[in-house]
């Protein structure tokens, strides 16, 4: 399989801190792919330089072969990469439905409504469009951005921590929404609940103070020492 | 469907006025829909878009000059004259949105204010072309449209109130359009539209250009319809105004920028007879509208219990 995006060297220092030192990174396209790492790794840094929110110092990002490197946001959006904040950042005072059709209409207004309430039901928001974003439980906030992302219809939907929050019984649903949307979506997903990744990935990068520290399967994973000693504390 | 309805009401029951209103206030009426033109405009900046922009009297000077100084110069009539006047505040609002939108916030608030006071200094140097501070007469030759004379009562009412309920239709329609949640979205965070693909910049300067025109519309209607174009119109207070009958009639509503202009039209009337501190009570009536009802009249009202209102 093609690679969906490379990157080489990508680097990323806030004053002293080496957020993201030297990451080369490649996502085979259609694969879920897990990014763990205790706090402060980089991971958040890292798909924010993916996804354009913060430019690179040096290194290089290609999507597809391309150098994106140093596109603006709103264009690698366009080009296919959807980013779903950590911190949940909709659109507060907006509905529902208003959230979602900004990101549907994004892709053009043809069908806006009836593309909206796909996305709405795809997440299992439907029947809450009329509700003011900011009113809905934090559980609620984090699946409309996923909803949003998936509105996107990116090639690579990055969501950062998206199970935080949610109940026990709203993850299993939110295992099989991630697993129906791959081949066609590819998937990087930053989180912490072991279980999750560990179920849903079918590939895992470990990061450690903004370096890759290693790349495999789930099992793979498990079983690496460097891993166990610097994350899952085994 | 009820806002439509809602809207065109309003247009009609103004279109009646003529009839239980003396000339004096019906003329007075015909002055509040164009200054509601403007703030309307502004509302599109400001109330939708978030952009706080302290330079908007630049915009209305320009369509004023850009109708008024042709009808003078080479004696275009009053149709090309406010098509152009609309033009130039387009214009004006693009090249304004290319330089000041680089900055956002305070920073925007200032640099608009700068650009508006050149704008305000040059009328004044070109005083023998603009008029200066006097302004000029607009001749009668340029006041004529479609044979009608816009300086009689009945023509410049019409010509009003046409005015204002395309700038009213036209924004209902704006605001409930996929553009006009886009132009929200930058109101209300602008980071997470980036990242839904949009550019922020493009849509903001687009947002302004709109204002632009509706400032340029309103300006060359003042122009043609009340007969005087000056640099008076250039100066801050032109800036405040929209803002003030924005917030008194509620930022974000569509009817907003017209219940404000006719409200704090009326109160200064009426605080005229009272007493020459009239700006005193206009500023009083600001500190306990901004205290108690933050969002203004409609925007308070749209909370508490009509939630349909656009």
């Amino acid at each position: 399989m093609a690679p969906l995006i490379q990157t080489r060297g990508l680097t990323r220092h806030f004053g002293g801190l080496k957020a993201v030192d030297g990451v080369d990174f490649t996502l085979t396209q259609g694969e879920i792919h897990g990014l763990i790492g205790p706090n402060g790794a980089g991971k958040t840094t890292f798909v924010s330089l993916l996804s354009g929110r913060l430019p690179a110092q040096s290194g290089t990002i290609s999507l597809n072969g391309e150098d994106i490197t140093r596109l603006p946001a709103h264009h690698r959006a366009r080009k296919g990469i959807a980013y779903t904040f950590q911190i949940t950042s909709v659109f507060p005072r907006l509905s529902v439905f208003d959230n979602v059709a900004l990101a549907v209409q994004s892709q053009g207004t043809r069908d806006l409504t009836a593309r909206t309430r796909a996305a709405l039901v795809r997440v299992g928001l439907d029947g809450l469009e009329e509700q003011e974003a900011q009113t809905l439980s934090y559980g609620h906030q984090r699946l409309l951005e996923v909803a949003m992302g998936l509105a996107l219809h990116p090639r690579l939907l990055i969501l950062d921590e998206p199970t935080q929050g949610l109940a026990a019984s709203e993850i299993e649903g939110f295992k099989s929404l991630v697993r129906s949307l791959v081949p066609e979506t590819t998937v990087l997903l930053i989180e912490h609940n072991m279980e999750v990744v560990m179920d849903l990935a079918t590939r895992i990068t470990v990061l450690t103070f903004g370096r890759v520290l290693a790349t495999g399967t789930p099992a793979e994973i498990r079983a690496n020492p460097h891993v166990q000693e610097a994350y899952l504390g085994a | 469907m009820k806002p439509w309805i809602l809207h065109i009401a309003l247009i009609a029951v103004l279109a009646t006025a003529p009839l239980w209103l003396s000339p004096y206030h019906a003329t007075n009426l015909a002055r509040i829909m164009v200054l509601a033109v403007f703030a309307m405009g502004y509302n599109l900046a400001f109330g939708y878009t978030g952009l706080l922009s302290l330079g908007h009297a630049l915009l209305l000077a320009a369509g004023m000059y850009a109708a008024g100084l042709p009808a003078q110069l080479w004696g275009w009539a009053a149709g090309p004259a406010f098509i152009a006047g609309i033009a130039g505040g387009g214009l004006i609002a693009a090249a304004l949105g290319l330089l000041a939108l680089r900055t956002a916030g305070v920073s925007f608030m200032i640099v608009t204010l700068m650009f508006a006071q050149a704008g305000y200094l040059t009328l004044l140097y070109f005083a023998h072309v603009t008029g200066g501070e006097d302004g000029f007469a607009v001749v009668s030759s340029g006041r004529v449209l479609l044979g009608s004379d816009l300086s009689t009562d009945t023509p410049r009412f019409l010509a009003a109130l046409t005015i204002f309920a395309i700038g009213l239709l036209a924004s209902l329609a704006l605001v409930r359009s996929p553009f006009g949640r886009t132009m929200v979205a930058m109101r209300e965070n602008e980071e997470r539209s980036r990242m839904l693909g949009y550019n922020p910049f493009t849509v903001k300067l687009a947002a302004l250009t709109l204002s632009g025109l509706y400032a340029g519309a309103a300006g060359a209607a003042y122009a043609l319809l009340f007969g005087y174009v000056g640099a008076s119109f250039a100066t801050i207070q032109y800036s405040i105004l929209p803002m003030l009958y924005v917030l008194m009639g509620g930022a974000g509503t569509t009817l907003g920028p017209f219940l404000g202009a006719l409200l704090m039209f009326a109160l200064i009337e009426a605080a005229t007879v009272l007493t020459t501190a009239h700006q005193f009570i206009v500023g009083a009536a600001l500190v306990v509208l901004i205290l108690f009802a933050p969002k203004g009249i409609l925007g308070t009202i749209r909370e508490r219990w009509l939630r349909w209102l656009p």
